[in-house]
């Protein structure tokens, strides 16, 4: 179904939700092939004011007040047939009502105000735990459709002590730091040649990760297959983000600032665009939840997530090699260095942008599987991870390609890391601490050059 | 015929509502910072989140009177600008839009987080600080009054009268700054920086300056929010709000002392309209539920302003009444 894509290039659309190549019939998920395809039309339909306003007879609807959640941890997936019972706040049961196979549960209420709900603590599989209480009290508005999150623990989170300890969130962080770096490597190409900071980088992420999602849990497709597939949708959506917005917006003589924002209005148009058509949830991959964690000696991973490690630095290490020996890698540095001199030594600068555009929405796209991967697929993944990007790239030197892999590295073992001495939940936030204190110690990076902060 | 009257009414009443005073406020501050001195924030919804969260936790935490809690706000969110103006101002414009992107995402991640529970009541937000603020109203306020076919509560009334009392009186600032000594230096640092710097001006002192007073109006701004709703939750704060306001001050046009009020009004009303308008559909079956549920119809407003930046920024940078000439597009 790529033609919606390739369309929308020639009409000179702006790039939408990118989709699987092929999808045999779906197995009853929402949202279904068709379906997302003509509702991705009729939002871009009318978020292009084409939509008409028929007045009607029917009266306003009020919707019912509802509460949902769904049951699930990383590493067991979702949890069947968990009995989740709802009371309102004087005591009585409204419903009792048991999971899905997707560990999904709903309950319509009675109206809006004040209720307990509580997970039968029996139900669960051996090794998944309640982090907290297994209540939770809520307070639903009128009309709310409100989710229920019960904390579950299966393990994941290393439980040893000390030394131990550090060492299993260093590996961690180096996992994430290299997911990072594979994501911000095309955010820092695509600076370095055209000046723009990409804020809809993180879309590209989001996009890739969904791709992978819809081929593989909606189509059937092995996870590996899917990847490619996705790091392709991720190429074809950076060449359409380059061939339909930047280059004619370049030859226009859009400034820097200008651009800047209409990537910020590129990145809320895809994001929401992704959260209608994907939905809030969030959920994992299909083949790849199962799996346990190793144990190597002083820290453990599961193969997932060796997976990804290795990958990511093969591919890295390509990218370097690429960048180092090849000549289109080569015109990319010369490019980044000095665009006037490059063109005037002969070198087809559009050429290399689009490849720079296409290599980094590969690579973003392949980022996003990783981070699916070990956090599942939301479609706000990308814009979180945006901003660790910018730290990394920041750290590294804005422009330069292995200062965005080193940078990243970084960021990505400091948020891991700081998570000894803060609360897990707000490790991205020590990250983004981080970027503000490199900003006034060293604000051109550590391998960045003093000229370009200016 | 009914239902498109009724829908023009909900959007003409949002327009005039707290939501439009807030992005108003969000955007006069964007504007003494992007419109006059060229500053790029992109974590005005931080600015506004301290406000609000300052009244907040001054009234349920600490009880203390409302009137401190403004000054709690407003103090924060002074203290907030020189955090971030410090490092940043020396340096190229899109580092401080980087670094205040971040700080305005890291500082609801920290403000919903379990272990500013204590403080911020996590994920749920804190209430019921509003009733004193309520009180001083000169009418009844647990009367409903209906005007122009929109009913308003005399709460929500009273907080919209504040409200644009303040926007005028920010407008009357602006007009008055950017008349003066101060504003003119402020705008030439926006079209030359180094030329201002050879006439002997502290470039640096005047962005931190620029950058203070924005704070403050999206201090206000996130106060006005805050009452309006009379909860403060950190999630209200997404950054997407941030940018809601800079399309409000673009298509109204940057660098205008009216340029924010009367694009937040119009984007307001667009957007509410959009919204009663889509789920009207969809009641109506014009629109079948499982293409577009009504759920959904919450996200087509950042979609909306989504599209809009961008066309703005391509085909009228300088909105509906700016001047292209005024409008700050390249970065240096």
């Amino acid at each position: 179904m790529t033609h919606a894509v390739h369309r929308a290039g020639r009409h000179g659309r702006r790039p939408g939700q990118p989709w699987p190549l092929q999808r045999p019939p779906g197995r009853g998920r929402p949202p279904g092939g068709h379906r997302v395809v003509v509702r991705l039309l009729l939002v871009l339909a009318f978020g292009l004011g084409l939509a008409a306003f028929s007045p009607g007879v029917a009266h306003a609807e009020t919707a019912g007040e509802q509460l949902s959640g769904t049951v699930q941890t990383s590493r067991s997936g979702p949890i069947e047939d968990v009995q989740i019972e709802v009371a309102a706040a004087d005591g009585t049961e409204i419903e009792s009502v048991e999971t899905d196979e997707d560990g999904r549960w709903t309950v319509e209420l009675p109206g809006p105000g004040e209720y307990t709900v509580t997970l039968d603590e029996g139900d669960l599989p051996d090794g998944v735990e309640l982090s907290n209480t297994n209540t939770r009290t809520v307070t639903v508005d009128e009309g709310r459709r409100q989710a229920v999150i019960i904390g579950l623990e299966d393990g994941s989170r290393g439980a040893g002590g000390g030394g131990v300890r550090a060492v299993q969130l260093l590996v961690d962080g180096i996992r994430f730091g290299l997911l990072i770096a594979m994501a911000a490597v095309g955010l820092s190409l695509i600076f370095g040649t055209t000046g723009l900071t990409n804020f809809a980088h993180g879309e590209l992420v989001t996009i890739g990760a969904v791709a992978a999602w819809y081929i593989n849990v909606s189509g059937g497709v092995n996870l590996i297959v899917a990847t490619v597939l996705a790091m392709v949708v991720g190429a074809a959506v950076g060449a359409l983000n380059e061939l339909a917005l930047w280059r004619p917006l370049r030859r226009r003589g859009t400034g820097l600032i200008a651009a800047l924002v209409v990537s910020i209005g590129l990145s809320l148009l895809l994001r929401y665009l992704i959260q209608v058509v994907y939905g809030g949830r969030s959920s994992p991959y299909q083949g790849f939840q199962g799996g346990r964690a190793v144990d190597y000696g002083i820290f453990t991973m599961t193969n997932a997530d060796l997976v990804s490690v290795i990958i990511s630095v093969v591919v890295l290490v390509l990218v370097a090699l690429m960048l180092q020996r090849t000549k289109i890698g080569k015109a990319m540095r010369a490019v980044s260095d000095n665009r006037d001199l490059a063109a005037s030594s002969g070198i087809d600068v559009n050429r290399v942008i689009l490849v720079v555009w296409m290599m980094g929405g590969a690579l973003a796209a392949l980022g996003g599987v990783l981070l699916g991967l070990s956090d599942q697929v939301q479609w706000d993944m990308g814009f979180r991870l945006l901003l660790l990007m910018f730290a990394g790239v920041t750290l590294g030197g804005l422009g330069t390609a292995y200062g965005a892999l080193v940078g990243s590295l970084i960021v990505g073992v400091f948020v891991q890391m700081s998570t000894l001495v803060i609360p897990n939940d707000v490790k991205y936030v020590g990250g983004l601490l981080l970027l503000i204190v490199i900003l006034v110690i060293r604000p051109q990076g550590i391998l960045g050059s003093r000229a370009r902060i200016g | 015929m009914a239902d498109l009257l009724n829908a023009l009414a909900v959007a003409g009443k949002s327009a005039l509502g707290f939501q439009a005073i807030f992005f108003a406020l969000l955007a006069i501050g964007i504007n003494v910072q992007f419109g006059y001195a060229g500053l790029l924030n992109f974590g005005q919804i931080a600015f506004a989140m301290l406000g609000g969260f300052g009244i907040a936790i001054s009234v349920s935490k600490w009880g203390i009177p409302f009137w401190a809690g403004v000054l709690v706000g407003l103090a924060a969110a002074v203290v907030l600008a020189l955090l971030l103006g410090l490092p940043t101002l020396r340096l190229r414009a899109d580092y401080l839009a980087i670094a205040t992107i971040a700080t305005a995402e890291g500082l609801r991640l920290l403000f919903r987080s379990v272990s500013a529970t204590p403080v911020t009541n996590g994920t749920r937000g804190l209430s019921g600080f509003n009733g004193d603020f309520i009180a001083l109203a000169p009418w009844n306020t647990s009367q409903r009054y209906s005007i122009l076919g929109t009913s308003w509560s005399g709460g929500e009334l009273w907080v919209a009268a504040i409200g644009w009392l303040l926007v005028i009186l920010g407008s009357l600032l602006v007009f008055l700054l950017m008349r003066s000594p101060w504003g003119r230096v402020l705008k030439s640092i926006r079209e030359d920086e180094d030329a201002v710097r050879s006439l002997g001006k502290n470039v640096y002192v005047y962005k931190m300056q620029a950058l203070v007073l924005g704070g403050v109006f999206g201090a206000l701004g996130g106060m006005v929010y805050a009452v309006g709703t009379g909860s403060a939750v950190p999630d209200q704060y997404q950054n997407a709000n941030t940018f809601l306001a800079y399309a409000a001050l673009i298509l109204g046009g940057a660098a205008r002392v009216l340029g924010p009020v009367i694009g937040a009004m119009i984007l307001l009303f667009i957007l509410q309209f959009a919204d009663t308008g889509l789920r009207l559909l969809i009641s109506n079956g014009v629109i079948p539920e499982d293409l577009l549920s009504s759920t959904d119809v919450a996200q087509i407003r950042f979609i909306l302003v989504g599209v809009g930046l961008m066309l703005l920024l391509i085909f009228r940078p300088q909105g509906i009444f700016g001047d292209r000439r005024e409008v700050m597009l390249d970065a240096r």
